[in-house]
């Protein structure tokens, strides 16, 4: 009996640490699979020329990843430009000037939003933001646009990093001590004076490291921006132009990227990048916030 | 003149606010205002008939079994894996543990791999076994998708529970084994949460199916043939020239909606009965 | 007024937190220019009652309080009052100290600044007078400029004290304020307060029946949210009136 409950203990305690460091190998396996994969990429054109030309001839044997570098730096850009304040705006309010109630109604908004899939804000993207762009917008410009743009990959990419910026804002803003903003209080500050010389000088760290997260989950994002972005291999010019982002470049090009040579390779090079951009970028605002976790809860 | 920079402040706050508000109304306004004339009985009874995707007969039966299924075989094996990691790192670990943070971390990096980027890996994964696009592919990338979410926010559950229960069972002479059977029904609501999270999360997602599950416009009859996919059923009728067939996107969206707002709703349930509120 | 330095008068406070009834009909005269110590067992609603006297209860919408209390003859609970201007009169310095996140030189010129006082040679002569007036300036004049996270706490409680003072307060609250010091940083901090009676009203909470003693011009103790017998502290304790104060004071309850 007693020798049956300790082979128990045993063989469950082996196979839980088996999963726990398989978990960490994982990690690594993904990285080194990708990058085996895009080597022959790397070895045929070198990858300094991958990454600065702007020629995107596959059958020609040409991977120039310039204009997809570009277009994802774009959308995201914009996605941050317009998401950031909203949200920072929203998880002030909800910090410091809303009422128990509205903070109460206000989580399943986030956890709603957060919980859309990419797909449905792609049809929602193409249903109302694309025409509006096409029909309002581009007329006052430069005339001519479908709406499928990097505008349009922008404002949906936007919307969808919001419920994950308020999310972590929030939390960051309520892991400030109490203590802390009575004595400003108490020393006779208002509200916004408050907010501005203690809460948002206290969490900058913080706000930069989920700013930095959130670009990096925009990176990364495929479907949404793939159904709204217009998909061309040419150098976006202007806010009007179509783009296409490196998620939405593999994601285009499964179908077709075993029959030419090379291709496979220059796609999965994609992927591999896209992995270790975000890997840096997580790496180092998840250190960053579980730092800043430690240091506060005391 | 404190006061009237306090004042626009203020109304910059709440206009923000309610424009997140109003986005979630306007998203999902949209797609019941688009999806609702085009949802029949049809479409969730019946598979693509002759013809279909000219916008004919037939519905996205085909689509929403093996959603279900790939959900369904993807949640299974994340369980398994998650359960125990967060037993042992919780548990087993002494408390900060290296190793523990050294999970976490990886777990929160896994978290922000983009699903492309698994559905790349699951793809090169599948060539190198010799498999070809089917629901078993399908599963195992979805669950590389939905494994570290549900990791992660079980784990933070269980990280809130008080310790004073696991304490008293272990000096009754509990082993841990024996303590972790009997505190898992305290922490079944938190685990329902993350499960919840995760199933809403991988029957979602598009991205990480499109290489590795296929399409078809039958039902799955085993795990080495392809499976078609809700996510994907939307994209491709979207991309259709046909306006009925695009009207049945909109539909399908709906109905991929409706279950993700099911969910969402049940995990909000469940993690209200645990925890105190997140926000 | 009759003429008496007589500074804070009191009427009819009540205050409830979350439905529970915690200060009871409280009717008090403070004394101006003195050190008044309000004592009694944990729970009674010391700190509840000394932070309604600069209305730190409007920041937690739990807490209802109704009643006068009057600052200078001015109700703080007026509708006209600005409570910006109550909190800049009335220094609160809290039982666990708590350093800005910034530096030592800015956390004391936050409250200057916030007040708007721009000119930088007045705000750094500011800085250097309190922080001398709290006794800290030796201490940390060579790193006015880096965190006040590194200091110790006594350090950190007289850099407290010196911010309070630095917006111009005429009253000065203590919570409990030594309750967290060793004893040295304690002793400090006593002198301190003994130094600024002769300026500032000065209105300490304290469970310490010997910091009491030692400190105070005048008494009020409370029990269970009412106020059992106020007075000047010789009377209070070589001749308490009611039976729980001689309880008290002899110890058979704290």
């Amino acid at each position: 009996m007693h020798r049956l409950r300790s082979i128990k203990e045993r063989s469950a305690r082996w196979f839980m640490r088996i999963i726990a460091y398989c978990s960490i190998l994982f990690l690594i396996i993904i990285g080194i699979a990708l990058f085996v994969k895009a080597f022959p990429a790397i070895k045929n054109n070198g990858l300094w020329e991958l990454l600065t030309s702007a020629r995107w001839r596959p059958s020609g044997g040409k991977f120039g990843f310039l204009p997809f570098i570009i277009s994802t730096l774009y959308v995201s850009a914009i996605a941050i430009a317009i998401a950031l304040p909203l949200s920072l705006l929203t998880a002030i309010y909800l910090n410091s000037y809303a009422s128990k109630g509205i903070r109460r109604f206000f989580a399943p908004v986030i956890d709603l939003l957060s919980g859309i899939p990419p797909v449905i804000y792609g049809v929602w993207g193409t249903i109302t933001i694309v025409p509006f762009i096409a029909n309002y917008i581009a007329p006052h410009f430069s005339g001519q646009s479908s709406g499928y743009s990097v505008m349009a990959g922008g404002i949906v990419l936007a919307v969808m990093i919001i419920p994950l910026l308020v999310g972590l804002l929030v939390e960051i803003f309520n892991s400030i001590p109490k203590e802390m903003t009575d004595a400003s209080f108490s020393l006779g500050a208002t509200k916004l004076q408050t907010v501005k010389r203690v809460i948002l000088r206290r969490s900058l760290p913080g706000i930069v490291a989920v700013t930095v997260l959130s670009v990096s989950r925009a990176f990364g994002e495929t479907m949404a921006v793939l159904m709204v972005c217009g998909n061309s291999t040419l150098m976006p010019h202007s806010l009007l132009d179509a783009c296409y982002p490196i998620p939405a470049l593999i994601a285009n090009n499964y179908g077709e990227m075993l029959s030419i040579p090379g291709y496979e390779s220059a796609l999965m090079l994609a992927a591999f990048l896209l992995f270790v951009i975000v890997f840096l970028f997580n790496g180092i605002s998840r250190l960053t916030l579980n730092h800043l976790e430690k240091r506060f809860h005391f | 003149m404190k006061k009237a920079e306090e004042n626009i402040f203020k109304v910059f706050m709440i206009i923000a606010a309610l424009i997140i508000i109003g986005l979630l109304l306007f998203i999902l306004g949209t797609i019941i205002l688009k999806g609702v004339p085009a949802l029949s009985w049809n479409m969730i009874t019946k598979l693509p008939g002759g013809g279909f995707y000219l916008g004919r007969e037939g519905g996205v039966l085909n689509a929403i079994v093996g959603s279900l299924y790939v959900i369904a075989g993807a949640v299974a094996i994340s369980i398994v894996i998650s359960l125990p990691l967060v037993m042992y790192i919780n548990f087993y670990l002494p408390h900060k543990s290296p190793l523990a943070g050294i999970v976490r971390f990886s777990f929160d990096i896994l978290l922000g791999v983009p699903s492309i980027v698994y559905g790349a890996f699951g793809f090169a994964l599948m060539i190198f076994l010799g498999m070809r696009a089917s629901l078993a592919g399908g599963i195992i990338t979805v669950a590389m998708l939905i494994t570290p979410i549900m990791m992660r926010s079980f784990d933070e559950a269980t990280k809130l529970m008080p310790r004073d229960l696991p304490d008293s069972l272990l000096s009754l002479g509990s082993t841990k084994y024996e303590m972790i059977k009997v505190i898992m029904r305290q922490l079944m609501p938190g685990f329902v949460t993350a499960a919840l999270l995760a199933t809403g999360r991988g029957i979602g997602d598009a991205a990480t199916v499109l290489f590795t599950a296929g399409y078809t416009d039958n039902l799955p009859g085993s795990l080495s043939q392809p499976a078609a996919t809700l996510p994907l059923s939307i994209f491709f009728q979207l991309g259709s020239p046909v306006a009925e067939v695009q009207n049945r996107a909109y539909a399908s969206a709906l109905i991929l909606t409706f279950l993700i707002l099911i969910l969402s709703f049940a995990a909000r349930y469940f993690s209200s009965k645990f925890s105190r509120n997140r926000l | 007024m009759t003429g008496t330095n007589h500074k804070i008068r009191i009427e009819s406070l009540n205050v409830n937190i979350d439905g529970q009834h915690i200060l009871k009909n409280i009717d008090l005269t403070i004394p101006g220019r003195e050190i008044t110590c309000v004592i009694g067992p944990s729970g009674c609603g010391k700190s509840t009652f000394l932070k309604s006297l600069n209305r730190m209860h409007d920041e937690n919408p739990d807490v209802n309080v109704s009643g006068s209390i009057f600052v200078d003859n001015q109700d703080i609970y007026d509708r006209n009052i600005n409570v910006i201007d109550i909190r800049k009169k009335m220094g609160l310095l809290a039982q666990h100290p708590c350093p800005l996140p910034m530096s030592v030189f800015d956390n004391v010129a936050y409250g200057p600044r916030i007040h708007s006082l721009d000119s930088k040679k007045e705000i750094s002569k500011t800085v250097e007078h309190y922080l001398r007036l709290a006794g800290l300036w030796d201490e940390v004049k060579d790193k006015l400029h880096s965190s006040a996270a590194p200091l110790s706490l006594g350090q950190q409680q007289r850099l407290c004290l010196a911010r309070g003072l630095a917006t111009e307060p005429e009253y000065i609250l203590g919570d409990e304020a030594t309750s967290s010091l060793d004893p040295i940083s304690t002793k400090k901090i006593e002198q301190l307060f003994v130094t600024l009676k002769e300026e500032y009203t000065i209105i300490l909470v304290t469970h310490i029946l010997r910091q009491a003693r030692r400190l105070a011009d005048y008494i009020v103790f409370m029990y269970l949210g009412e106020i059992i017998e106020a007075g000047p502290a010789d009377e209070f304790f070589n001749n308490p009136k009611q039976q729980l104060t001689k309880d008290y004071i002899a110890g058979s309850f704290s």
